[in-house]
């Protein structure tokens, strides 16, 4: 609804929106500035931006004192894992539901979204004791599957809203022409859904990225994601704000630069199609 | 279009997910239920039993329930409220022609792609500390004493932290849905005379409808669960000041580690988000397109 506007008010709006979007972005920066500052220039008070002391020691350090490529590997095979079986199961449940609706299938969506709401810290040691006794702590595996079925309501909703805009003719056509119910998931669907399915896996690798809840509690070493190395970090030493910071940006830049990228995909599928 | 052998397709194409779904549902849940009748602690693991409901009248006995139930309540609303507020706000003022769209939305957005461990620990390291953090520098320049975010203001900057993780999504949902409205009906109400107030209420306002509802369905999933940020920040403390529900159940298990009382807790949160769920179901769930 843009519409025209005298060039003092776009000057003033646009400072306006200028600003408030600075303030929101302000934390996340000065996090970066402070990891390139000296731990004395990070805490100097008042607060040091054009006579910081700055330095890329933070990073090299917080690289050299902990493993951090075996952290961001286990990030990428759990988030990438666990959304592709995600895939996997979802797209032939969505499918079904956005083609061949039940009486039910409002409610069967309805029911998925709401084992969301079940606090995970409600359920954590049962799945804490099941995880030791199937062998799966503290493994990729358990974390791909944890976290895959933590999403699968989220992934189903969104591919179903996506698939629901597709219309059936085209299915109806193919299934004329003779192709089977397989043929026409694999060459007739999918491709008309490729977008929607790329920006449903965008959204839950993202989601499953900043996980920290299980990938903290089902992991100690071994399958410990950038979420749990990031805790260890902050955890004992307060006062390193400089390299703490370090951390941090290391933990978040992956995840946040893939998001600049894909966000106009991000913000279609967030809405879960509900808003255009 | 759907036959009868279509039918039994898609029956057979659901039912992995209905299965898996279920049984991370139902297991864990049977378990939870099974451990709150228990006498069940691991400093003493040589006393077990049925105790029958005694882990549950523990739990509503405690004061500390009633003030984390409240808690949750409170964290739920206020994140709610304010990202709701503010992000039609911004919203709007993202909508008009302004310079540099793009780069606006990005920034906009970065807060949604910070973990949550790392969000509580900006805040809580860089901002809010009482010597180091930049808000005590800022107080001090004027004169004025630091403070006490996390020991005086508990809830509220708890609050704080999880709204700046949420506004992003807020914000993005209502610009999208603000792109649909069309000009023409906004001008003409601006022709007629109707002041910006009313343009907003009766034009602007309605047409959001749909996107509140999915900003508050899909915050009030996450947010029920809300327990890094306390974690990080808090502890829950100081005292109980910032102890939420799961939180709570989190310190019957790992601080005093009694299992059969945390059990209990997570039975009552899980009911609780239930009741929750079905209201939120019922009120708001006709508005989306399922």
């Amino acid at each position: 609804m843009a519409r025209a506007a005298s060039p003092r008010k776009q000057l003033i709006t646009t400072l306006a929106a200028w600003s408030v979007a600075l303030i929101i972005f302000f934390p996340v920066l000065w996090m970066i500035l402070t990891s390139f500052k000296t731990e004395a220039s990070a805490v100097a008070s008042p607060p040091e931006l054009l006579g910081a002391d700055w330095t890329l020691d933070n990073y090299a350090e917080v690289w050299s004192r902990s493993d951090y490529p075996r952290f961001f590997w286990n990030s990428v095979v759990i988030s990438v894992g666990s959304t592709l079986l995600g895939l996997a199961i979802a797209i032939p449940a969505a499918w079904s539901m956005a083609f061949v609706p039940g009486k039910r299938t409002k409610d069967l969506l309805m029911w998925m979204l709401s084992t969301k709401m079940m606090p995970a810290v409600a359920v954590m040691i049962p799945i804490y004791l099941l995880f030791q006794w199937l062998g799966i702590f503290d493994t990729r595996i358990g974390l791909i599957l944890a976290l895959m079925l933590m999403n699968l309501p989220i992934i189903i909703w969104m591919l179903y809203t996506y698939f629901k805009e597709i219309p059936g003719e085209i299915l109806e056509a193919a299934r004329m022409d003779g192709a089977s119910l397989w043929n026409e998931i694999v060459y007739v669907l999918t491709p008309m859904a490729i977008p929607g399915i790329a920006s449903t896996m965008l959204l839950n690798v993202i989601l499953a990225w900043n996980e920290a809840f299980w990938t903290i509690t089902l992991t100690t070493t071994k399958a410990a994601p950038l979420s749990a190395f990031i805790a260890s970090f902050s955890a004992p030493q307060g006062l390193f704000y400089a390299k703490l910071s370090a951390a941090s940006a290391m933990a978040i830049l992956p995840i946040l630069i893939l998001g600049w990228f894909s966000q106009k995909q991000l913000v279609r599928g967030l809405t879960f199609g509900a808003v255009k | 279009m759907s036959t009868q052998s279509t039918r039994m397709a898609a029956r057979f194409m659901v039912a992995p997910s209905v299965i898996v779904l279920f049984i991370w549902m139902i297991v864990p849940l049977a378990m939870t239920a099974y451990f709150s009748f228990r006498l069940y602690r691991l400093l003493s693991p040589d006393r077990t039993g049925w105790v029958g409901f005694n882990n549950y009248v523990w739990f509503f006995n405690s004061p500390d329930f009633w003030l984390a139930l409240t808690n949750t309540l409170l964290l739920v609303g206020g994140v709610l409220v304010i990202t709701v507020v503010l992000g039609i706000l911004i919203a709007l003022l993202l909508d008009q022609p302004v310079k540099g769209q793009g780069v606006l939305r990005i920034l906009v957005i970065a807060p949604f792609f910070v973990m949550p461990p790392v969000a509580a620990s900006i805040w809580e390291n860089l901002f809010m500390h009482p010597q180091n953090g930049l808000f005590a520098a800022i107080a001090r320049g004027f004169g004025a004493q630091p403070i006490l975010f996390l020991e005086n203001y508990p809830m509220p900057s708890v609050i704080g932290i999880v709204a700046w993780e949420w506004l992003p999504f807020a914000t993005l949902i209502f610009v999208t849905a603000l792109q649909s409205l069309s000009s023409e009906q906004l001008e003409a109400a601006e022709m007629d005379g109707a002041s910006a107030f009313n343009r907003f209420r009766y034009i602007i306002l309605p047409h959001l409808t749909r996107a509140i509802t999915v900003v508050i369905l899909i915050q009030t999933i996450f947010l029920l669960g809300i327990f890094g940020e306390i974690f990080t920040t808090t502890q829950g403390g100081p005292g109980s000041a910032s102890t939420t529900l799961p939180y709570m159940i989190f310190k019957q298990a790992i601080v005093a580690k009694d299992i059969g009382r945390a059990a209990a807790g997570g039975i009552i949160a899980v009911i609780l988000a239930n009741i929750v769920a079905y209201f939120l179901m019922r009120g708001i769930g006709r508005h989306l397109d399922a």
